[in-house]
């Protein structure tokens, strides 16, 4: 049944349903509805989780590689400053192979301190070893968390993943989301089958040993491998969630109107829904454009994105976060995918929304537009006073 | 050396099963000072049983037998609690 | 489609009136966007709160800058917070105030419709003291939303946090701003 709700909802009907047994949060805007929500769950009765209410994001990802560590189905959200406090212990919780599923509220990093949405603290943490996945929307934010569960879970990935969803934009607005009945969730999800879980006392185990230069490169080996994992996975349970719910969820990303596009915008969170707005008015008018929305953002599919774009003329890629001194990383991921093909577009980078600046239809057809004379390899700044 | 494992034959997560590593970690060689133990000065108070950091000191029914010498690191912790200096820190000399 | 914008202050309940209208239109089959001007909320502080309605999936997610209703539920914004910027022409502005249309006009500037009813007054006697519902009922009222469906979902809400004898006044104060509205104007039910 249709309803409306903030993304924040979303996720915390998604964390409901799922009912891990272990959830440790710190409350940070844009997030703190989503801890809110799930301590009213807990304190009404309808879910049997421990909720850890720790002092601060660095203690919230402890307890949750703690638990998970134990044996517990853990989740966690934060944003922003909570994620930069936690990220040391995001990097030991992937390299422990603990499958935590975080939703992150994307806001801006501090300085100057800012609470609204870019893509920053999603940026810092692309190397900690986590998956990352964007929605676009509440009911994408909804899905994604189900889904990220059982692709974290998965026996040959065992990885964290976080879920990325634009803070305000999609945190606090209003949308339609179409929620799975409950028992259609738990079924979906399934029962957790730890590894190694420590509660098992009758089996002991060592987590978190220190590793020399000896052992050190081969553990780090061994978490690209779950890494490597995640497409094959990724795919599956897309696809089994696609039957499930009847929402075209397909492949690592959404190709709009990308197959016989000339120009086409790369672009990943919720404006991509304002892309997709130009992209039916340009169409309407006779132009050729599309639009590519990244889903799986870590691990990068490569290949998928170079077959999907190599016919097009021209592509503007987003980020909406800076990498000083170079580059937006989106756009750095997408043009080395390129490298050693011999067809491939021109392409342009464009830094937009930091700190909550709005981007409005008017600013994509500035991008399409630009685009046909822009020069390749440029970096350019959109929604900015020059 | 033992052979050293390739990545693809580490458990996930880096994780040891069976736990209990200190006991195939032999620390003995650490050592500086040896504990050397004195049955007669023992009154078997079992204070330096309670005090080794490094789980040494070898207890059979209740009782001291003696040092683990593959796991002493030599701390002297025995030494200083000992009420009846029954245990006494000599320089190790090699074995 | 289209979209709304609420003029209110911090605690008056522009926002939560917005969160119910798009639980009414969800109800009559549209699709919905409802959310707050972004930021740390303060009471007393001007604040807006905005809707999209429309019969196709709404993909849009930036702001709204070209309204076609701006519905101003204190009065002393209509100085401060600028109301009919960006203002569709074709659309219709909503205030709350003992004025005259007329008198709205002229302080406005404003060209298109102008709706005006006393949505304080109306609060205070149907018990509620609050000028959102009143403002609520007149903007279903413009919009030609069914109000028996309004004020079922209407009720629905407010019952989960509110006691019956609160929610009737409510209701009440949603009958009289809706009444208003299509009494200062020709609108088909």
């Amino acid at each position: 049944m249709k309803k409306t709700m903030t993304g924040h909802k979303a996720v915390a009907e998604a964390m409901r349903q799922i009912e891990p047994d272990v959830v440790a949060v710190y409350p940070i805007t844009p997030q703190s509805e989503i801890a809110e929500y799930y301590a009213q769950y807990v304190h009404d009765g309808l879910v049997h989780t421990e909720l850890v209410p720790v002092e601060s994001e660095h203690s919230a990802m402890s307890a949750c590689v703690g638990a998970a560590a134990a044996g517990a189905r853990v989740m966690t959200a934060t944003a922003s400053q909570g994620l930069a406090l936690m990220i040391e212990v995001v990097y030991i919780a992937a390299s422990m192979r603990l499958p935590i599923v975080m939703a992150l509220a994307n806001r801006a990093l501090s300085g100057p301190i800012n609470i609204h949405c870019d893509h920053s603290d999603a940026y810092l943490a692309r190397d900690a070893g986590a998956v990352h996945i964007f929605a676009e929307s509440a009911q994408e934010a909804y899905d994604w968390m189900i889904m990220a569960q059982r692709i974290a879970e998965h026996e040959k990935v065992r990885l964290p993943v976080v879920v990325n969803l634009d803070g305000f934009t999609l945190t606090h607005s209003v949308q339609v989301v179409e929620p799975l009945p409950d028992e259609e969730v738990k079924r979906f999800v399934g029962e957790f089958k730890p590894l190694y879980p420590l509660l098992d006392v009758d089996n002991p185990s060592t987590w978190g040993p220190f590793a020399m230069p000896d052992y050190y490169f081969e553990l780090k080996r061994a978490q690209q491998a779950g890494m490597e994992e995640v497409p094959a996975v990724f795919l599956e349970v897309q696809e089994e969630y696609r039957k499930l719910s009847g929402r075209p969820y397909r492949g690592f990303f959404e190709a709009y109107k990308l197959d016989d596009a000339e120009r086409a915008i790369v672009i990943m969170g919720s404006t991509a829904g304002t892309a997709k707005v130009v992209v039916d008015e340009l169409r309407k008018q006779g132009e050729k454009v599309g639009l590519l929305k990244v889903w799986l953002w870590r691990p990068f599919p490569r290949e998928e994105v170079v077959k999907a774009l190599s016919h097009v003329d021209r592509v503007a890629v987003l980020d909406r976060a800076l990498s000083f001194g170079n580059m937006g990383a989106l756009y750095l991921d997408i043009t080395s995918a390129f490298v050693h093909q011999d067809r491939r577009p021109g392409f342009v980078n464009y830094i937009y929304g930091l700190g909550g600046r709005d981007t409005t239809v008017d600013h994509i057809h500035q991008v399409f537009e630009e685009l046909e004379s822009a020069r390749p390899g440029e970096l350019r700044y959109l929604g900015l006073r020059e | 050396m033992s052979q050293l494992k390739t990545w693809r034959e580490l458990p996930v997560g880096g994780v040891i099963p069976g736990g209990a590593t200190p006991e195939a970690n032999k620390t003995g060689s650490w050592r500086s000072e040896r504990p050397i133990w004195s049955e007669e000065k023992c009154i078997q108070c079992l204070q330096c049983w309670l005090h080794c950091p490094d789980d040494s000191i070898l207890i059979k029914e209740e009782k001291v037998t003696g040092i683990d010498y593959e796991h002493c690191k030599g701390c002297g912790v025995c030494a200083g609690v000992c009420p009846k200096d029954a245990i006494e820190m000599v320089p190790e000399r090699g074995e | 489609m289209k979209e709304i914008r609420w003029h209110g202050r911090g605690g008056q309940g522009a926002k939560t009136v917005s969160q119910i209208l798009a639980q009414i239109n969800l109800r009559e089959g549209k699709h919905v966007q409802s959310f707050p001007e972004y930021g740390p909320e303060r009471s007393g502080a001007p604040v807006r709160a905005y809707n999209r309605i429309s019969d196709e999936e709404i993909l849009i997610h930036s702001g709204v800058y070209h309204p076609d209703i701006s519905v101003v539920i204190d009065e002393t914004l209509l100085d401060s917070e600028n109301p009919t910027e960006g203002l569709s022409p074709k659309g219709a502005l909503l205030v709350n105030t003992k004025r005259s249309p007329e008198e709205v006009r002229k302080l406005t500037g404003y060209s298109g419709e102008i709706i005006c009813l006393d949505a304080d007054k109306i609060a205070q006697e149907a018990g509620t003291g609050f000028p959102n519902v009143p403002m609520l009922g007149a903007t279903v009222a413009v919009l030609g939303t069914d109000p028996k469906l309004a004020e079922e979902e209407l009720k629905e809400t407010l019952s989960h946090r509110l006691p019956p004898e609160v929610v009737e006044k409510n209701l009440q104060a949603f009958r009289a701003g809706y009444e208003a509205a299509k009494g200062a104007r020709d609108v088909p039910a």
